[in-house]
């Protein structure tokens, strides 16, 4: 399992090849903040997303801020959501607006694998739960649009050595939660015969 | 920390505001034990990763007097009243219902709270029927304790409920805590607490499986027969592979606690809720004074 270091949003398809299901991986750049409300305004309302999308790296967020006086954000505690729920979104993201990595916690269904391997997209795990980590890795809140739905906003985050994170789905088919649930399927099979 | 004051309402008010943060901030010993324990124990490299992590993260939150996990959850509060506590239970609400809104806003802690339908944010983690607070009365005595439970959404979207038969057995029970546990993969934030109801009715069984979550970890049902239940799934949880955040490895719940009650002869209710490894819980005690303990390890 190799270590990597990725800048985003990227441009080079091959920084994104290159990895494989286990790796860790520090990212480096700028990453968006995305959640529920966000993705259902963008596909189910139609309405476009104020922010470039292409090459992007998407985290499941809804930020704990502080408003200042001049109307920008200071992040208080910024930590990551349950990626599953917003599993249908993954495919419409790549196609149509290019995004390139999907950053959450307890990963994606099965569903998730072929059109992330179609589109040239990774799923990066991250530990949940740790935000008081995660924060210090943010430098900056450098946009936010949609307001209205704060927290669930879309955000522009500026990071250094965001990690460390695990490729959880690679772009060549290959998904550790698949490989983690048939496995633990075939077990569960041998501990209900010992009942 | 202790003080003194004649105003109870505006007592328990302060209580509760600081036992919110307090307790999205500093997590439990007995927590910090386990997550060192199973960080020494797992073998995996992903799962190690992210107990190297985790620990990592306690530790930032101390150094920083930030929150372990931003997802504040809703509050939730466990009120043990005393027959003689000066202040009555429609007050002891209103003052955990401003504590609550006055912690939110003046921390700032990110506000979850929605209306159910229209999914509106009510902007200070409270609303209708929010905070939730259960009751339990004790005779004879003349204090209040308040146990307050900020559990996030990722893991209570993992509870599950099933109304077993009788012929189904304990057999039963353990098949479905396995099921579901194994289904909840990474998305609960393991390694966690697996709290386990058995018994009652539908809606007591989840209580009880709430109830069993915010006991200090790896404490043991009094009942020696539940208590050998606990060690027993305990095991079989750790053997299903999921590991820490679903990513494979030894160490897939810290523990698992299981509270019950006696049943109708047709009933075998089983209710799981998980609480993720940022396992929040923190409590006070006030007395009829107005002097207050906060309690971490209760």
């Amino acid at each position: 399992m190799a270590r990597h270091e990725v800048t985003f949003p990227i441009t080079n398809e091959a920084e994104i090849l290159k990895l494989r299901a286990g790796d860790e991986v520090v990212v480096q750049g700028h990453i968006i903040g995305i959640r529920d409300r966000t993705q259902v305004r963008i596909f189910d309302q139609g309405v476009e997303p104020p922010m470039d999308l292409r090459g992007a790296f998407l985290l499941h967020t809804a930020p704990g801020v502080r408003k200042l006086e001049d109307g920008r954000y200071e992040p208080v505690c910024i930590g990551t959501t349950t990626s599953a729920r917003m599993v249908r979104f993954t495919e419409p993201l790549g196609e149509q607006y290019g995004v390139r990595a999907i950053c959450g916690k307890g990963g994606f269904p099965d569903e998730a694998i072929e059109p992330m391997q179609r589109l040239g997209m990774i799923y990066f795990a991250i530990v949940g739960g740790a935000a008081a980590l995660e924060t210090t890795q943010i430098e900056e809140i450098e946009e936010v649009a949609w307001e209205e739905l704060m927290p669930e906003c879309l955000w522009r985050f500026r990071v250094k050595d965001f990690g460390p994170l695990t490729v959880g789905i690679d772009a060549h088919g290959n998904s550790l939660y698949h490989d983690v649930q048939a496995a633990a399927q075939d077990k569960l099979k041998e501990l209900y015969a010992r009942l | 920390m202790s003080a003194v004051a004649t105003d109870l309402r505006q007592v328990v008010e302060d209580a509760a505001a600081h036992l919110y943060v307090w307790a999205l901030k500093d997590i439990p010993q007995d927590l910090r034990d386990a997550l060192v324990d199973a960080q020494q124990r797992e073998t995996s490299v992903p799962g190690k990763r992210v107990l190297d992590t985790i620990v990592k993260n306690v530790q930032v939150a101390d150094d920083r007097d930030n929150l372990v996990c931003q997802d504040t959850g809703i509050a939730v509060y466990t009120c043990r009243v005393g027959e003689h506590f000066p202040l009555h239970p429609a007050k002891i609400y209103e003052a955990l219902y401003a504590g609550t809104e006055r912690a939110t806003l003046e921390h700032p802690l990110r506000s979850n709270a929605v209306h159910t339908i229209t999914r509106e944010n009510t902007g200070a983690n409270v609303g209708y029927r929010l905070p939730i607070v259960h009751w339990e009365f004790i005779a004879d005595w003349d204090g209040l304790d308040v146990k307050c439970v900020p559990k996030g959404s990722g893991s209570e979207n993992m509870s599950f409920l099933k109304m077993c038969v009788p012929a189904d057995g304990v057999k039963g029970i353990k098949q479905f805590v396995l099921e579901s546990i194994v289904g909840a993969g990474g998305k609960p934030c393991p390694p966690g607490i697996v709290g386990v109801g058995i018994g009652g009715s539908a809606d007591y069984a989840m209580y009880l499986a709430k109830e069993a979550i915010a006991r200090p970890i790896g404490t043991r049902n009094s009942d020696p027969i539940v208590a050998e239940l606990e060690d027993e799934l305990m095991g079989l949880l750790n053997e299903t592979g999921i590991g820490p955040m679903g990513l494979g490895g030894d160490v897939t719940v810290l523990n698992c606690h299981i509270e019950h009650a006696d049943t109708h002869m047709t009933l075998n209710p089983v209710a799981v809720n998980y609480q993720c490894w940022a396992a929040r819980r923190a409590s006070v005690h006030v007395g009829p004074d107005g002097s207050v303990d906060f309690d971490r390890e209760a």
